[in-house]
């Protein structure tokens, strides 16, 4: 194992194992997957791993959370991005060769991707 | 699948209290349905410290939801990761419930338990793996020492200690960065850092969880002074009967060394500490820093005069700096975040929290830290959740077997160093225990003294001699025995301890007889002017009758009596022989309709012969 020589060094082996304890901490982004029965069965687990490992891939901070049926059970698979002070968005039919575009616009460039989305919420009251 | 990627972490407390509640049968319930069920990929359990709930574990947090299930067992696992896990629904009958409202609160940060405490000491004690550097290294760990080494010389550190207001967290309150002065301006080399773990009143378990679930933060403060006291060498007396807070220490010992952040040339300064474990046997003197320090050297364990403080003559009569767990753990964050920041927590003379374990008769008991100022009445009320069973309060007792008990109207008392001292109780190690209307004082204190006693170590005489002689008395109070003048000798005893004896053992042996004949004093007087004991528990004060008028004549009484001593035919008027009654409270237990009296220090009118059921008149 490499000594730590600085304080410097401290800090950049910080940021890197910081990841080791994100979902502990707060990241401001959280992203919902439906995975009731009908989300699993429509390929919710799948689109889930491919959410997770696009945030991998892109250094993406965020919360991935699984949630149970939320009653459209036909715009299955459902992904809610759920942002720091802005509306909650809901995306029906998200299948994993969507997830790259929908990360890089939603998440890296800030645009609702409309054509995909089901729905807007502005109040946070939906919980787990 | 290569590296996995997690998306939820399931922390599971591991620590001792857990640990004998179950932890572990969960732990690997959990580990086998993860893997059974795939999720294994993309859910991580961690193994903490101390949350602090003990009342309500096995503990189990769920991040990034912060879901907090209590007493969960191995059968409730494969739920969890179908519901919660894969779901991400929510096992209500796991969630904590409020006794009074009867809601139920499933997020961790909602929890009243947590809700007027205030985690700084323990700020990642059930947070993160204490067996993983890399996790405290994630939540800042070791920057305080690399900006002391790096951006302070030892004179700023000492400054910035002495600035926060730290007090010694051991019991007394010194100012630490004090202490630490003394230390660095002491002639002579090297020089040792100490760190008293030991913990040896009952009950007590703060330091116990804060090395278990937070080690680094524990090295890192000692790190520190060593840094600031000019010291290379450390070590950590600890209890053997801690054997999961050695080992995580140990394995933090080695990471800390892996990574340069212990051991020689640490930050690749010329700066180097070493830090070695010195198991102890578990003699409560020994906790008494003099007496650790000689059982450190591998003699008696038995304090010595002070001064020469530790400060300037400890380990081989080298100067040596002495600190409890706390007190160190504390120093990261006040390196950190500045003095400034710790002196504003808390109360002004008192900065910072206090940590208690808090037992007895309160609802939720456990591991608790408060800012210092909060009152005794939130600590047992908002967050012990009030007496047990609807009994009324009588009296909580701090600071462990040297301290004392406060009574009710001492509920609003602010808690700090110097306010609980006034009111003739202390700090102490932080123990803390609620008693209800249900106990005896006199026997309460009693069972303190008994403990002080037996550790005495029998090098002093008013120590050795004094507590001896307070436990007869104390003892033939509780026997019926005493008189008014035992309790005049009590006091004089007790002023010949607190000045005669060699160390603190000594000196505060009396304190919880005293702050209980100072709040209970009637209780005492009732015992020996009366020979009633209020509370109904010395045995040999109290009485046990068959309510005549309401007795059924049904003979449960008579068959249950372990000593024969109950008389009565069927739909007969039992009587309970006076004499021979051994007082064990067996017919008031097994008693159908509530037909046997207990009494002290009245007597109840009964019948002489056996005469039928009803026909009772006085
Ligand atoms: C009988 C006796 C037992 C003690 N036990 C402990 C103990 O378990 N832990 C502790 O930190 N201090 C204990 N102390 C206090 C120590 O002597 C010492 O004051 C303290 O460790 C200093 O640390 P501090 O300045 O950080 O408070 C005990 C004192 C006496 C007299």
């Amino acid at each position: 194992m490499p000594k730590v020589k600085s304080l410097d060094e401290l800090r950049k082996l910080r940021d890197q194992v910081k990841d080791d304890i994100s979902t502990r901490i707060e990241t401001g982004t959280t992203i919902i997957v439906g995975m009731g029965t009908c989300g699993i069965a429509a390929g919710a687990r799948e689109t889930m791993h491919a959410i997770m490992q696009e945030l991998e891939s892109r250094q993406i901070n965020a919360h991935v959370r699984t949630v149970g049926c939320i009653g459209m059970c036909s715009r299955e698979p459902l992904v809610d991005i759920e942002q720091a002070g802005k509306p909650r968005v809901t995306y029906g039919n998200v299948y994993p060769d969507m997830v790259p575009r929908l990360i890089e616009e939603h998440l890296k460039n800030g645009h609702v991707v409309d054509e995909w989305v089901v729905g807007r919420k502005t109040t946070d009251d939906i919980g787990l | 699948m290569s590296e996995p990627i997690y998306r939820a972490d399931v922390l599971v407390c591991a620590g001792t209290s857990c640990e004998s509640s179950g932890a572990r049968s969960v732990l690997a319930a959990l580990t086998e349905e993860l893997a059974k069920t795939g999720l294994d990929q993309e859910v991580r359990i961690i193994e903490t410290g101390c949350r602090g709930f003990c009342s309500m574990g096995p503990v189990m947090i769920i991040y990034p939801e912060g879901v907090f299930y209590c007493q969960v067992k191995a059968d409730d696992v494969p739920e969890i990761v179908e519901e919660t896990l894969l779901k991400g629904r929510i096992v209500q009958r796991l969630v904590f419930t409020e006794t009074e409202s009867q809601m139920t609160v499933p997020y961790y940060e909602d929890i009243p338990f947590y809700q007027k405490q205030q985690r700084v000491t323990l700020h990642n004690c059930g947070v993160i793996d204490p067996t993983n550097i890399d996790e405290y290294i994630a939540r800042g760990g070791y920057e305080a020492l690399g900006k002391a080494l790096g951006e302070m010389s030892p004179q700023q550190v000492i400054d910035e200690v002495k600035t926060s207001g730290l007090r010694g967290r051991g019991g007394a309150g010194f100012l630490t960065g004090l202490k630490w002065e003394f230390t660095a301006k002491a002639a002579g080399n090297p020089k040792y850092v100490v760190c008293n773990a030991d913990e040896g009143d009952p009950g007590a378990f703060m330091d116990r969880s804060l090395i278990e679930g937070d080690p680094h933060t524990l090295l890192e403060g000692m790190a520190i002074c060593g840094y600031a006291v000019g010291a290379s060498d450390g070590y950590v007396y600890c209890r053997a009967e801690y054997p999961l807070a050695i080992k995580h220490l140990k394995i933090a010992i080695e990471q800390a060394e892996a990574y340069g952040l212990l051991g020689d040339n640490v930050f690749g300064t010329d700066f180097s500490f070493h830090v070695h474990i010195k198991e102890g046997a578990g003699a409560f003197v020994c906790g008494e820093e003099t007496a650790l320090l000689a059982s450190i050297e591998g003699r008696r364990g038995e304090p010595r005069p002070r001064p020469p403080f530790p400060a300037v003559s400890g380990l081989w009569a080298k100067p040596t700096n002495l600190n409890n767990v706390k007190s160190y753990a504390n120093v990261p964050q006040i390196i950190l975040r500045g003095a400034e920041w710790f002196s504003k927590i808390g109360a002004e003379r008192s900065p910072g929290t206090a940590i208690f374990a808090l037992t007895g008769k309160v609802l939720h008991t456990g591991l608790i830290e408060v800012p210092m100022g909060i009152t005794l009445r939130e600590i047992i009320y908002d967050i012990g959740g009030g007496v047990e069973g609807g009994k009324k309060f009588k009296a909580v007792q701090t600071g462990g077997p040297l301290g004392g008990c406060l009574p009710e109207e001492q509920l609003d008392l602010k808690v700090d160093f110097d306010s609980l001292r006034q009111a003739g109780a202390v700090m102490g190690s932080g123990g803390m225990i609620v008693v209800d209307e249900d106990t005896c004082m006199v026997e309460f204190s009693k069972y303190f003294l008994t403990f002080a006693t037996a550790e005495s170590c029998g090098k002093c005489v008013p120590c050795r001699m004094g507590g001896r002689r307070m436990l007869e008395l104390l003892t033939k109070i509780t026997e019926g025995k005493g008189t008014l003048e035992d309790i005049d000798e009590i006091d004089s005893i007790a002023a010949g301890m607190a000045a005669g004896s060699l160390c603190s053992l000594g000196q505060l042996t009396p304190g919880p007889i005293l702050s209980t004949l100072r709040y209970f004093r009637d209780e005492f007087v009732a015992h020996v002017t009366e020979g009633r004991c209020p509370a109904k528990q010395c045995t040999a004060l109290v009485q046990y009758y068959v309510n005549p008028e309401t007795c059924k004549g049904c003979g449960i009484c008579a068959r249950n009596c372990p000593v024969n001593v109950i008389e009565g035919g069927r739909r007969q008027i039992h009587i309970i022989n006076q004499d021979g009654c051994i007082k064990c409270g067996t017919c008031l237990e097994v008693c159908p309709f509530d037909s046997i009296l207990k009494v002290s220090g009245e007597t109840v009118e009964v019948p002489t012969e056996l005469i039928p059921i009803g026909t009772w008149a006085k």
